[in-house]
């Protein structure tokens, strides 16, 4: 299907009822008195209350990006990962989670900006207000969840560097290290990771970099302490454990794309008419519904077509899988 | 040394054998029923029954060779019983694909059949070939069938080169694990060979 025009649909008939709830409630703060509303916008971890597990992250906000869905279990978010330089399999990265190394950490900013610099984690998660964004995740493999994470809008942190004019695209790098990261030393993939997102792409305000899930500072087999979460796309474009960022003038090589070109595109946007070579994307099966739930239909653009439909108008998304 | 016959070996082994190929479905109901079995539970089932399928397919296809080397000729007697549970976990495996994956949605399965080469193969090996060896593995289709038996039964090799490229196609970009078993399987196919004849044709050494 060529996706040619963006969706016409206005939005105000679109809003989630809980959004749209959420909103009333805030009147209703507002009504009350500004110190409430205050403290009706500053929730901690609204849609999930946090496991006790990790450190929790202070001042989380809601947003209204967030999907009224039910978040997949805690438990299920954080042991059913595909993380390679963890580990072969969904079970072992968590296993082998403690050895990512995450403090100290900095990221790396350059290429096509006025500002190149780095940022460490901490002032990461202090200078960024950390916002609850309820996401849908669709596996390229036909699996998908619901998760809670924290995290910022990318075009918050990418503007401090001042891209310029000729920053066309933008290249992601996740961490290589190979005497910590068992994965890393099996030469199948080319390491390090790799993943790379057009500039409006990047800046949409769906787009975020993720600091937590579940209220709490991100687990290794999650991509700690940083990840890219893009939720119109299929999970490989939302690259873990982040330590570099460049703006680019030509479309960044991806790691996935490199290895199986004809399976895995660069733009990657969820689209169940373009089925991947060796499965359906028409459907997926949402983790943890366990032994007898069906499988449930797929979206285009994983649900978010109102959002960013317009961003592929006139792009054949079949040649553009 | 009678306590060692081949009789007694093939009496008690029988149930033995019986018990150890049943081991890995008690492993998955236990697994089921404790939750250990993880939060997709229908690509696990899916998984560790394909996994099995070709395993037991493998020490089936090891009798004869091991028959050959060791000299033991009761081996053979478990051939059958080894064969069939390959076929038990086929079963299994694509009962699984077929409920809890597809719920009998014959457009989807049709287009899995027809569209992705893996799938065609694991439904080319079982319908095509494990059925058929499967209903004439009985004593009374041995004697029926006579020479042919041998002939037809042959198609197990068939059998093990789909099942393993069944694997090799859904693998993603690391393929250690069908390969293993590609080897294992390469190594039982070269076991076949005649090389006692073989040794005839290289050139003869010098005294």
């Amino acid at each position: 299907m060529l996706i040619k025009k963006p969706q016409v649909t206005p939005s105000s008939e679109i809003t989630p009822q809980d959004v749209f709830r959420r909103r009333r409630a805030l009147i209703k703060a507002a009504a009350a008195g500004a110190g409430l509303l205050a403290t009706a916008t500053v929730l901690p971890a609204l849609g999930a209350a946090s496991p006790g597990r990790l450190e929790k992250i202070p001042n989380v906000r809601e947003s209204q990006f967030s999907t009224d869905e039910e978040p997949t279990d805690y438990a299920d978010v954080t042991s059913y990962n595909n993380f390679v330089e963890l580990g072969q399999g969904k079970s072992a990265p968590a296993r082998n989670a403690h050895l990512l190394k995450t403090r100290p950490w900095t990221l790396v900013v350059d290429g096509e900006c006025e500002a190149p610099g780095e940022i460490g984690i901490e002032d990461i998660l202090r200078g960024f207000t950390q916002e609850e964004r309820i996401y849908r995740l669709r596996c390229v493999e036909a699996w998908a969840m619901v998760v809670p994470w924290v995290g910022f809008p990318l075009r918050d942190l990418l503007a401090r560097f001042k891209p310029t004019s000729q920053a066309k695209y933008v290249a992601f790098e996740t961490l290589y290290a190979p005497d910590d990261l068992p994965g890393q030393r099996v030469p199948v993939y080319d390491w390090p990771y790799r993943e790379g997102l057009r500039m409006d792409e990047a800046m949409h305000p769906l787009t975020i970099l993720a600091t937590g899930l579940y209220g709490e500072v991100l687990p290794g087999q999650n991509g700690a302490p940083l990840r890219l979460v893009v939720p119109w796309k299929y999970g490989f474009k939302s690259i873990k454990s982040i330590v570099g960022i460049r703006f680019v003038k030509r479309q960044p090589p991806t790691t996935w794309n490199r290895l199986q070109p004809d399976e895995y595109g660069f733009y990657a946007n969820v689209n169940p008419q373009v089925n991947h070579p060796r499965w359906s994307q028409k459907q997926h099966r949402m983790i943890g519904e366990g032994w007898f739930a069906r499988k449930r239909e797929s979206l285009m653009f994983n649900g978010y077509a109102e959002q960013v439909a317009q961003l592929y108008v006139g792009m054949d998304l079949r040649e553009h899988y | 040394m009678s306590s060692y016959s081949p009789e007694r070996i093939v009496r008690y082994g029988k149930p033995l054998v019986f018990c150890l190929c049943l081991a890995p479905l008690a492993l998955l109901v236990y697994r089921g029923a404790s939750g250990a079995i993880g939060p997709n539970p229908v690509e696990a089932v899916t998984h560790f029954t394909g996994d099995w399928t070709l395993r037991i397919l493998l020490i089936t296809l090891a009798v004869t060779p091991l028959r050959r080397i060791t000299g033991m000729g009761w081996l053979l007697r478990f051939r059958r019983m080894l064969g069939l549970f390959a076929f038990f976990y086929a079963c299994l495996h694509l009962l699984t694909y077929l409920w809890l994956d597809q719920f009998f949605a014959l457009g989807a399965i049709l287009e899995d059949i027809v569209q992705r080469p893996y799938i065609t193969a694991g439904f080319a090996a079982f319908l095509l070939i494990m059925v058929p060896l499967a209903v004439t593995s009985t004593k009374g289709m041995v004697r029926r069938l006579g020479k042919r038996w041998r002939t037809l039964h042959r198609a197990v090799y068939a059998i093990a080169v789909l099942g393993v490229l069944h694997f090799l196609w859904l693998a993603k970009a690391d393929i250690t694990e069908p390969a293993i078993y590609g080897l294992a399987l390469s190594l039982l196919l070269l076991s076949r060979l005649p090389f006692n004849q073989l040794t005839n044709w290289l050139p003869a050494r010098s005294a």
